[in-house]
């Protein structure tokens, strides 16, 4: 501060003048003043300013931001974060991306030196103490290891003191030697499929998911998906797509004229982008808002119409049957129908199956059922000519996609011939048909008719009913056609006749006026017959996370299809939560999962995962039949379970732990027996199988042998924010003490050895590498230091924008803190040593499934089981694929860290789409450097550093590497027949690197892996290359698919777009655990996504905590409230059969009656108290929710209905779920 | 006539998100540290709502600013005499209950516990005190309506209207506001300081209390009715947002307006005639100092003001900012951009355009005439807000933004404009145009326009050498 005489301090001493001859002036009767001179103090805030660096970063958690940040270094000191402004222009007409960030990214400095950080190696105390007894007894750490496991009484002490704090530091080389002793002994007693890693969301932080993935896949562990057991995945989309997720980035919402905003909450998750969504509606675009709550995103709207959360499916029919009829019936629409007939399978055949005096809607037909001799014929589907009046076979449908003759595309087309479909049979019946629906309501299900035009065919195998998908839908909308005959069919007489799906039907069921629907019906119709599709909806976990939510998506998409909004800039489906995009994801996967040295990795789904290892399916009393379809005559399975299993055996699902034996010693007691090769090896698997000596795991998941063993965590936490079933996962898989309150139930399934008692603490070993002090880490056995965001080279890619955004290191990683990338080449090291002596080589036989975009999907037309004697078992066709890998354990390290000989020699690619990459491969020698230590990696290319692993990204991946982009579309143009390589053309000379990206984010390349167009001249929209290139859709027809036709589909009535109502959990015994019913009160248990943290990350920074409430919180209404004599802040007790929580009550007029909404992961680490009825601390946001699979999301091994890792799987919804909430009243602080 | 130079603000609340990133790097850089944990100097805060600190709003309670005696303008907390009289006890100073009392986790003990029969968690601790406390008020403790059924009969927006029946849940309304220091024309907390430690910069207009001078009598603390300087426990001395001078002396944006990623914000130059400033702060009612403030904005393209204000030795760089300035035709041209509470007569000079809302009776004809009175925000609540309860201005902002998105529409999607509409309220389709792009197109150098002139310093050669060693070369 400047020289200060005492004098100066008075007010009245003050110089009035200084030497600049500035003058002082006082205004607004001298209250005012301004001073000149007497200011060398404002140098104090200045100071403060002034930094010595800043460095480009970002935020790699689990986040679709992707926001770039400056990090500023002041003294050595890691001092704060600015978001940089910096991306490349929009160009004209479009708002820039700057800023991009959000307030929770704003705080991650915070974590740099915070107390809550984990800076060394810890191992729970008790553990700690066994394994150094033990190795000072056996001094091989394996034998110690193994003294440790084969002694119940120690492993069960250190289990039972999980989560109760009790660390003690350790060295690196003390945790690695234990992790890795830990492997081997797995691998040797149980095999390596009982290994398994966890880590979510690669895209923001690619190079981290890979060093644990790709450490894991080389010895043949199991990463566990979690897009599908996040229930973010909208299994809808590779039902009628065959693609798992192409959304609009976000500045294509500005291209928009119609906006519904439908169940996710953009402000609040979608930060950075909202601006796109508020600045369009100056560019003339109308909002519609449809929300259970005031959310964030009604704030915005001109209209809200609000729904009963889980009923947005009734509101959606109600809107097709207005816009079906008015715009498809009533009036034709030319742009629609041209639309429908293209891109849709509205047009196409469907074979109708006779019921009594009645008709149900069977499956495709195909052109094997007219005995058409041509490839994979029961793989292409027929539409009727208008032009001839025959039934002809188009290109493109999934049976020329896995053939060889260059007509897989969406002309119009047979051999040449082009074809004009009749949409409707309804001009040209040959017969009209009473067809029965399934009509599922909240008081259960039933059935309905409609009539629907018919033509007779005679075929081989005798005469078929046929009739279109339009026709079917026009009958189960309830919309009869003006050809039609009289009918005493149930058709509503107008939209004021409460029978489905007319608006005055869903007006009880949604509390949406039926008036407002109708309008918003023709709104959002007439905007896109006006803009030729650019009316968009925007979808997200209020619709998508509930157990039927591929139905509430599959109604509301179906109305943009219609409308042909979809590949139209400005229009079509905008899913909003838990996407992402690993932009370079071929690339990507090579090193991820080792692809570059062994194929195929395990890859285990994780919903049926988890659901087996809590031990969840025990207590799963949902019985099949009560969701089935009434007019079904399959009988079901007895447990949902059962499912799972069926779909493991067919090779729909994967499943690891993979069988009843170690697959190692699988492939030594078939060389035992007189195996001589591979194949030898899997004729002998298959052959077990067959005879019942080998079993699928899963049918005996309670049998010690079958337990998964390890598990890492990283960039990842399951136990404070995905884990649903919270409680189960202690008490089973943990063995930890915990409140679950529910029972075994009396429904036993059918396919799997029941075991009594269940098993409690199924894991060996959990590890997890964490930055923070996370229920996760609290939980583990071994928590290793992890470096930040600001502490490594990394890269990091969204589907919201086009850039590639890097992560360089500010600092270096604080303490003993160390990368992902470190910490596994630390682990991988020390295993290596290790294995030397206790594994060597060995064969391990690899069970992987049909999967998604490879020919295994057109391996099963018809559901046939090999176990029941309904087909041979045949890997691959009627079985998992099979593969025998040669594994190399003592050479894991040397693998890990160099880039192997399959990425030059066996090609890179994803989604089918495969190409040589020998030039970038010998490239990358020279931009990397060369592996010199001799043996197995020699001369490859290095990967000893994160950015190494970048760095080859950037350079495989047509993304990011023009040259290779061109080249990347030779195989989709020989399957196609169609000349694609003009989409990528114009930038073959763009080639980006590491510091490129470091000086700007760049944009990315066209390629076609993705579905849209990244051009500087518009925005990128999903599946423009499907409507403007013609390249198929990759489902059954090849075109947008609003029929299912799968067996297991037709079984739970879910051939076309119906709304079925939320699951009855109080018929499920949710609530029966309540206590005193006059104080407690039922509500619906919604898990939105919290405005104070990314998942738990940043959740408990301090100033995320000051923001709010300090804690934990549930949202209830005001009249709810009042009823259990709670106030704003009371203590609650929220609790069902699942478990219990404690949080603050936050009581608002905002939230709707019925319902609860506690923001998700929010961890019960920070003030949570007691519980009186569970006598311990209250759990968190997932210690009330539980699994519940829907079998319709496990078939497999059909067409766009196959399996893919975070593609295609059962999800875990959980917003079905009912609580108990009573006041607390006076907390226990339980801190003994 | 006096012309003076001033940096000011507009907020679009009609495209704020609620997401309070702008107050982040506020308080990662400037109040991060002891004494200061509980000031933000920008906050955000879901209206309807008491706000931080508690009602601030409410000068029966606070009794901040000015207010008008015998026709002459006074702090509302009374003049210098009744100060001296009470220098030692100030019966209108916020107590810490307040604002909240600043918390913090014993953060550590979760990595280091010993084993505990229970799970270890963390209990909230105050930062003042170190205690385990009870948490009852924080910075945004009614964020999205949290506890408005309770809190929101104290909001004093809803005079002359029957809150209980919109604080319910079909007739529900919200929006955010986002609050920074109003570097006020005629700022209360300056009149207020008996060390005359507060003073406004000469060349910017920035309100800052010298460091050096203060002496902590916090009479700042209860005259600003904005409630926006805060007392440091630590230091003794008050503190206020800087407008982040550091930054705007480089021509760069405030670190809240440069993070504010719902692309809010605008920061421009505004040319005022200051010896004008006690007579529009005096107007005779409340609602009339709105207009007069508006009076006493000089047009930046006038070329008499321009020859005046160069005449009196504002910088050329700085009138040309002035003549691109975004915020003087939010605020004065258009009229879109309103003052916060103009009857606390302080002459804030951070501006709001108010927030449109769905329309609450969706189901009946919505024309055009009573379009603005059927949104869910009530015309009267703005207008208490923004406009001392005129309703006038709020109808023609809200109408204009609303004819923005009309007019669009109509070009866009029905290939010809609307212009029965520009009659209405009084628009060119260039001006809509012009409005369009800075509300939705703008990018960073449209929203932000400041100059970066070096400091009114003769010797800058000597400076550039010695510049940051202080004052000890």
């Amino acid at each position: 501060m400047t020289n200060d005489s005492i004098l100066n301090k008075l007010r009245f001493f003050r110089p009035k003048r200084t030497k600049d001859g500035c003058q002082e002036e006082k205004t607004a009767d001298n209250w005012a003043e301004a001073r000149c001179g007497q200011r060398g103090w404002e140098d104090f805030y200045r100071r403060r300013w002034q930094y010595d660096k800043k460095v480009r970063s970002t935020h790699g958690v689990n986040c679709t931001g992707s926001c770039s940040w400056d990090v500023y270094v002041k003294n050595g000191i890691l001092v704060w974060e600015t978001q940089n402004t910096d991306y490349p222009d929009s160009g004209e007409g479009c708002p820039n991306h700057e800023p991009r960030g959000c307030p929770r990214g704003a705080t991650y400095s915070w974590y740099t030196y915070s107390p809550v950080r984990l800076k060394y190696p810890l191992i729970r105390s008790s553990l700690m103490e066994m394994w150094q007894n033990a190795l000072q007894l056996h001094r091989d750490p394996v034998s110690a290891w193994t003294s440790i496991m084969d002694d119940p009484e120690k492993r069960n002490r250190f289990q039972k003191d999980r989560g109760k704090g009790g660390f003690v530091r350790a060295t690196w080389e003390q945790a690695a030697t234990l992790i890795a002793a830990s492997l081997i002994y797995t691998i040797k007693i149980y095999g390596p499929d009982r290994i398994f890693g966890f880590s979510p969301i690669p895209a923001m932080s690619m190079v981290c998911y890979a060093s644990g993935a790709r450490f894991l896949s080389l010895i043949g562990g199991s990463m566990i998906s979690f897009y599908d057991w996040y229930c973010d995945l909208p299994p809808a989309s590779p039902q009628i797509w065959g693609e798992q997720t192409d959304v609009p980035e976000s500045a294509d919402w500005y291209e928009s004229t119609y906006l519904i905003v439908w169940g996710t909450n953009l402000p609040m998750t979608r930060t950075p982008d909202a601006h796109f969504f508020t600045e369009a509606r100056y560019r003339g675009a109308r909002v519609t808002a449809v929300a259970p709550d005031y959310a964030e995103y009604v704030k915005f709207a001109d209209t809200w119409l609000p729904a009963k959360a889980g009923t947005d499916a009734a509101l959606a029919m109600a809107m097709t049957h207005v816009i079906f009829k008015e715009f498809y019936m009533d009036r034709k629409v030319d742009y629609f129908t041209e639309y429908a007939k293209t891109y849709t399978d509205l047009p196409f055949v469907v074979v109708l199956d006779p019921d009594g005096d009645i008709w149900l809607p069977g499956r495709f037909l195909r052109a094997s059922d007219l005995g058409f001799e041509t490839w994979n014929a029961q793989w292409k589907t027929i539409l009727f000519n208008a032009v001839d009046h025959s039934f002809r076979v188009p290109n493109g449908s999934i049976g020329f996609r896995w053939s060889d003759e260059g007509r897989w595309n969406l002309k119009m087309e047979e051999n040449d011939n082009k074809i004009d479909p009749l949409l409707s049979f309804a001009p040209q019946a040959d017969t009209w048909k009473t067809v029965s629906f399934p009509l599922f309501e909240s008081h259960g299900a039933a059935s309905k008719t409609g009539v629907t035009p018919v033509k007779k065919i005679t075929t081989p195998s005798g005469e078929l009913h046929v009739t279109t998908v339009f026709d079917l839908m026009a009958a189960h909308l309830g919309i009869l056609p003006g050809q039609a005959p009289g009918t005493t069919a149930d058709y509503p007489t107008g939209y004021e006749d409460p029978k489905p799906y007319t608006p005055a039907w869903q007006e009880p069921i949604t509390g949406v006026p039926a008036a407002d629907v109708i309008r918003v019906a023709r709104e959002f119709a007439e905007n896109a017959e006006k803009t030729r599709g650019k009316s968009m909806i925007f979808l997200g976990a209020g619709t998508n996370h509930w157990y039927h939510g591929d139905m509430i998506y599959r109604t509301i998409i179906g109305m943009t299809t219609l409308c042909g909004c979809q590949g139209v800039n400005g229009g079509g489906w905008a899913h909003y939560v838990g996407q992402e995009k690993v932009r370079p994801q071929a690339a990507w996967s090579q090193v991820a999962f080792g692809l570059d040295w062994l194929r195929p990795p395990r890859q285990q789904n994780g919903t049926s995962f988890f659901y087996f290892a809590t031990s969840q399916w025990r207590y799963d009393n949902f019985n099949p039949e009560t969701v089935l379809s009434p007019l079904t005559r399959t009988a079901p399975a007895r447990h949902m379970a059962d499912y799972n299993v069926i779909a493991a055996r067919l090779g729909w699902l994967p499943s690891y732990p993979q069988f009843n034996q170690n697959p190692l010693e699988l492939c030594n007691e078939a060389v035992r027996q007189g195996a001589t090769s591979d194949e030898d090896i899997v004729a002998y698997a298959t052959k077990q199988l067959k005879n019942g000596a080998l079993r699928f795991a899963m049918e005996d998941p309670d049998n010690p042998d079958n337990f998964p063993r390890v598990l890492f965590l990283w960039r990842a936490n399951l136990l404070g924010a995905s884990g649903k079933g919270h409680e189960y996962f202690l008490k089973h898989l943990l063995g930890v003490e915990n409140a679950v309150m529910n029972s075994d139930t009396t429904l036993r399934p059918e396919e799997i050895q029941w075991r009594e008692p269940a098993p409690e603490g199924k894991l060996d070993l959990l590890v997890t590498l964490e930055l923070r002090m996370s229920t996760s880490a609290l939980y583990a056995d071994i928590a290793l230091p992890a470096a930040g965001w600001y502490e490594m080279h990394d890269l990091n890619t969204t589907d919201m924008h086009p850039f590639i955004h890097p992560f360089n290191p500010a600092i270096d990683p604080p303490w003993e803190t160390r990368t992902n990338w470190e910490q596994f080449k630390t682990i991988a090291e020390k295993f290596s040593e290790l294995a030397a002596d206790h594994l060597g080589k060995a064969k391990d036989l690899v069970a992987s499934p049909l999967m998604h975009d490879s020919p295994g999907e057109i391996a099963q037309p018809e559901v046939n089981d090999w176990r029941k004697g309904q087909a041979e078992p045949i890997p691959g066709k009627t079985l998992p694929n099979m593969s025998v890998i040669l594994r190399d354990f003592p050479n894991t390290y040397k693998m890990m860290t160099a880039l192997g000989p399959l990425a030059e020699k066996a090609g890179i690619g994803s989604k089918g789409v495969v190409w040589n990459a020998s030039d970038e491969y010998e490239s990358l020698k020279a931009t990397l450097g060369t592996v010199q230590q001799a043996g197995i990696s020699q001369g490859m290319p290095t990967l000893e550093e994160a950015r190494d692993v970048a760095e080859t990204i950037l350079a495989l991946a047509p993304e990011t590497n023009g040259e290779t982009a061109v080249k990347s579309w030779g195989g989709v143009e020989r399957r196609t027949g169609l000349s694609l390589q003009h989409l990528s053309i114009r930038r073959r000379g763009e080639k980006y690197r590491f510091d490129d990206l470091t000086v700007q984010p760049r944009k990315i390349i066209t390629s076609p892996i993705w579905s849209g167009i990244e051009s500087e001249d518009r925005r990128y929209s999903p599946f423009v290359i499907n409507i403007e290139e013609k390249v198929p859709f990759r489902t059954l027809t090849g075109r947008a698919q609003f029929y299912q036709d799968h067996a297991w589909m037709r079984d739970f009535g879910e051939q076309l777009p119906v709304f079925r109502p939320p699951l009855d959990m109080l018929a499920l015994e949710s609530t029966q655990v309540r206590r005193d019913p006059g104080k407690e009160i039922i509500l619906n248990y919604l898990t939105p996504h919290s405005k104070w943290s990314i998942h738990s990350t940043y959740s408990d920074t301090l100033t995320m905590l000051t923001l709010f409430r300090g804690g934990e919180a549930i949202w209830i209404n005001d009249v709810d409230a009042t009823k259990i004599d709670i106030k704003d802040n009371d203590w609650l007790e929220c609790f069902n059969v699942n478990g219990v929580v404690m949080a603050k009550a936050v009581v608002s007029p905002r939230i709707p009656q019925g319902t609860a909404f506690m923001y998700h992961a929010q961890e019960r680490l920070i003030n949570t108290p007691g519980s009186k009825l569970s006598g311990q601390r209250g759990g968190t946001h997932n210690s009330v929710t539980r699994i519940m699979v829907k079998p319709t999301h496990m078939i497999g091994g059909y067409a766009q209905l196959s399996y893919g890792f975070n593609y295609y799987g059962p999800v875990g919804s959980q917003r079905d779920e009912m609580v108990v909430i009573r006041k607390a009243g006076e907390v226990e602080w339980y801190e003994d | 006539m006096k012309i003076k130079a001033q940096y000011a603000m507009v907020l679009n609340l009609d495209k704020c998100i609620g997401c309070h990133t702008c107050s982040i790097p506020c308080k990662n850089v400037w109040t991060n540290r002891k004494g200061a944990e509980y000031m933000w100097f920008n906050n955000v805060e879901t209206k309807p709502g008491i706000g931080y600190p508690k009602k601030w709003e409410d000068q029966n309670d606070h009794r901040g600013g000015w207010q008008l005696k015998e026709g002459s303008l006074e702090l509302k907390a009374g003049g210098r005499l009744s100060k001296g009289l009470s220098i030692f006890h100030n019966p209108d100073l916020p107590t810490i209950d307040d604002y909240y009392e600043p918390w913090t986790y014993d953060y550590g003990s979760l990595v280091n516990s010993p084993h505990r029969r229970q799970q270890p968690s963390l209990r909230p601790r105050s930062q003042l005190t170190g205690d385990p406390i009870r948490l009852e008020w924080g910075p945004n403790w009614e964020d999205d309506l949290a506890g408005a059924g309770e809190t929101g009969p104290g909001d004093i927006n809803f005079k002359n209207l029957d809150y209980a029946a919109f604080l319910q849940f079909r007739n529900i309304f919200m929006f955010y506001l986002p609050r920074l220091c109003e570097h006020c024309l005629n700022p209360a907390c300056v009149a207020s300081c008996p060390s005359g430690a507060l003073y406004k910069r000469d060349d910017d207009g920035i309100v800052l209390v010298d460091q050096e001078r203060c002496r902590g009598w916090r009479y700042c603390v209860s005259g600003c009715p904005y409630k926006k300087v805060y007392f440091n426990w630590k230091t003794g001395r008050a503190e206020k947002c800087i407008f982040c001078y550091p930054r705007i002396e480089a021509g760069l944006p405030p670190l809240c307006v440069h993070s504010c990623v719902g692309r809010i914000r605008y920061v421009g130059v505004l040319l005022y005639d200051a010896d004008r400033i006690s007579e529009a702060a005096s107007a005779a009612s409340d609602q009339a100092v709105y207009p007069a403030h508006m009076e006493i904005l000089l047009d930046p393209e006038d070329p008499a003001v321009q020859k005046t204000a160069a005449a009196e030795g504002i910088a050329d760089a700085v009138l040309r900012a002035a003549a691109r300035s975004p915020v003087y035709p939010l605020i004065k041209t258009w009229k879109l951009a309103l003052p916060l509470h103009p009857e606390f007569r302080t002459l804030p000079m951070v501006w709001y355009i108010p927030p449109l809302s769905p329309v609450k009776h969706y189901s009946e004809s919505s024309q055009e005439q009573d379009f603005i009175d059927s949104l869910r925000i009530p015309i009267t609540y703005l207008a208490n807000l923004l406009t001392a309860g005129d309703q006038t201005p709020v109808r023609q902002a809200l109408k204009r933004l609303s004819a923005v998105r009309h007019y669009m529409r109509s070009k866009r999607i029905e290939n010809k404009v609307d212009k029965t509409l520009l009659d209405r309220v009084g628009f060119s389709e260039e001006t809509i145009e012009k409005i369009y792009r800075l509300l939705s197109l703008a990018s960073l150098e449209d929203r932000i326009v400041l100059p970066k002139t070096a400091p009114g310093d003769a010797n800058l050669f000597t400076r550039q050498g010695a510049c940051g060693y202080g004052d000890s070369i």
